[in-house]
């Protein structure tokens, strides 16, 4: 009997899962570790189910500023990406800026932006694109300039004006890496944003997941905690998962089928 | 009564690059209407610098070139159209084969109706027409090549440059794409200057030779073949092959960078 790699792929990681949670489960019972130091995976399935209304909202806030910053960094990204194409000397003058604004940790600047964007949504919309925002200006960047120089050639022998080589070259020849940049986007305008959260501690209607594990640490409620870590992780999950299928669907005929 | 300006006409062309390495020492080239020229020689020696000059994508360091006794602002009208085939197809991998196809015409603004009738007769002359829907990544390296070819066909062109193009494929299929070309160039008289590597290849197709050596690149000789002969199957069995072959042996191990006497590799 033969399976399939595909088949693999998916089964194999569920097993090794499955596995750890047993052994997880196993340990927390056999030597009776408090839920308040190490919860078991019940206890956390249980915590999950006693408090899913409100781990659902800070789930929701912290998707809507996620979702938010990630539009925001495509938006800008590109339209960066392409003012930094037009010429060298915007691009040496500029691109010092974007690397400085890259390096600075996040956390680092955060409260400053607390403090000079009043309202707490927007603040950490703006903490979650500077960390977003990066790999969509550098790959979009790289893209455009991997123009294939045989098919530019090609274009110039033609004499395709500069819309027709932006439009049929570079913006097609520049889609596999900017949808590469989008992927590592969207995991890190999550991150950006539970570190944002975490930073301003903020409550109140808009509270989000970091804010739900702040609060249960204060509470020593463990279990709540591991929830909302877990609800974090599969967010992150089905983000990436998102931008990989978008992926494969825009770039499905430029790589030969299998 | 005026003799017709040829095709191509090079004077006194020179390239030096901006690197200052000496690509091409001046040289006068004439193509005459319907010529089949084969450039030849050691890597290096500039054939490819020759052919970029002449489709405008180098400019002369020195000398001019003349296209239909005009210049190039002239290329691009009814009955002065240029391709250029490219080592690699180079072909868009994010369009299907009939629209990498149309690309030319759509880049020269020809109607896109008039452009999409076009795509299956070019595709009909490479023998692709089953494939016009797929995707390069999906093709064979020969079929690309064809593909390729069929989008420097479809401009119905008068002068057809040819980088090596069949440089990447198997021998086999090689073959059938020089008698694939040899009869599509005679049945429209086009005229075709053709980069090879390959002696065979250039002795095959051309009507004339062109052997180049190198530092710096120039003519070193040419070698004319009746272009009466029909170019298929028996004429690379033919006596006249074989001695045509021989010739170009003898003319190429003149301008072999590694002559008899001094050590090879
Ligand atoms: N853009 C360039 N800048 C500087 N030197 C160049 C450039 N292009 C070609 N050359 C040089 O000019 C010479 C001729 O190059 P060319 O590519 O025309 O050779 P070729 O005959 O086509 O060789 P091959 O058979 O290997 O393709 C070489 O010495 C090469 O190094
Ligand atoms: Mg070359």
């Amino acid at each position: 009997m033969t399976v399939s790699p595909r088949a693999i792929a998916v089964a194999a990681p569920i097993a090794v899962g499955v596995l750890v949670l047993l052994a997880w489960q196993a340990a927390c019972r056999l030597w009776h570790i408090p839920p308040y130091l190490m919860p078991a995976p019940t206890d956390i399935g249980a915590s999950l189910a006693a408090n899913g209304p409100a781990l659902l909202h800070a789930l929701r806030s912290t998707l809507a500023v996620t979702m938010a910053a990630l539009a925001i960094s495509v938006a800008g990204g590109v339209l960066s990406a392409f003012l930094l194409v037009q010429s060298r000397l915007i691009e040496t003058s500029l691109m010092p800026y974007v690397i400085i604004m890259q390096v600075t940790p996040i956390v680092a600047i955060a409260p400053l932006i607390i403090i000079l964007v009043k309202a707490t949504m927007p603040a950490l919309v703006v903490c979650a694109t500077l960390i977003a925002i990066f790999p969509i200006i550098s790959n979009t960047l790289q893209g455009l300039r991997s123009v294939d120089p045989g098919l530019e050639s090609f274009f110039r022998m033609h004499k395709a004006s500069r819309l027709q080589m932006l439009l049929r070259l570079r913006i097609p020849s520049a889609l596999p890496m900017f949808m590469a940049g989008l992927r590592i986007s969207s995991g890190l305008a999550l991150v950006g944003a539970v570190v944002a959260e975490f930073v301003a501690g903020t409550g109140g209607s808009s509270a989000g997941l970091a804010y739900e594990i702040l609060q249960s640490g204060f509470q020593m409620d463990i279990p709540r905690m591991f929830a909302a870590l877990a609800l974090i992780t599969v967010a992150g999950l089905v983000l990436y998962g998102a931008t990989a299928a978008l992926q494969r669907l825009v770039l499905r005929r430029w790589q030969a089928q299998g | 009564m005026l003799a017709p300006a040829p095709t191509i006409h090079l004077q006194s062309v020179e390239k030096v690059f901006p690197n200052g390495v000496r690509g091409l020492a001046p040289l006068d080239l004439a193509v005459g209407q319907g010529e089949l020229v084969s450039l030849i020689g050691p890597s290096g020696c500039g054939k490819s610098t020759l052919l970029k000059l002449i489709a405008n994508l180098h400019q002369p360091s020195g000398g001019a070139v003349r296209w239909w006794g005009e210049d190039f602002s002239a290329i691009g009208r009814e009955g002065r159209r240029l391709s250029f085939v490219f080592q690699d197809p180079t072909l868009m991998p994010w369009s299907n084969v009939a629209t990498n196809v149309r690309l030319p015409l759509d880049l020269d603004g020809v109607p896109r109706a008039q452009a999409e009738a076009r795509i299956m007769p070019a595709l009909r002359q490479v023998g692709l027409e089953h494939a016009a829907k797929r995707y390069p990544a999906q093709l064979s390296g020969g079929m690309r090549m064809r593909v390729s070819i069929a989008r420097a066909l479809v401009t119905r062109p008068d002068l057809l440059l040819m980088d090596e193009p069949f440089g990447a494929l198997d021998e086999f299929t090689r073959n059938r794409l020089d008698e694939d070309m040899a009869r599509l160039c005679a049945r429209d008289g086009l005229t075709t200057i053709f980069v090879t590597h390959s002696l065979y290849e250039a002795a095959f197709l051309s009507s004339r030779v062109i052997v180049m050596a190198a530092d710096p690149g120039r003519i070193h000789a040419e070698y004319v073949i009746d272009p009466g002969m029909p170019r298929d199957e028996a004429f690379r069995m033919s006596d006249a092959f074989a001695r045509i072959c021989r010739d170009l042996t003898a003319l190429l191990s003149e301008v072999s960078p590694h002559r008899a006497g001094e050590d090879g590799l």
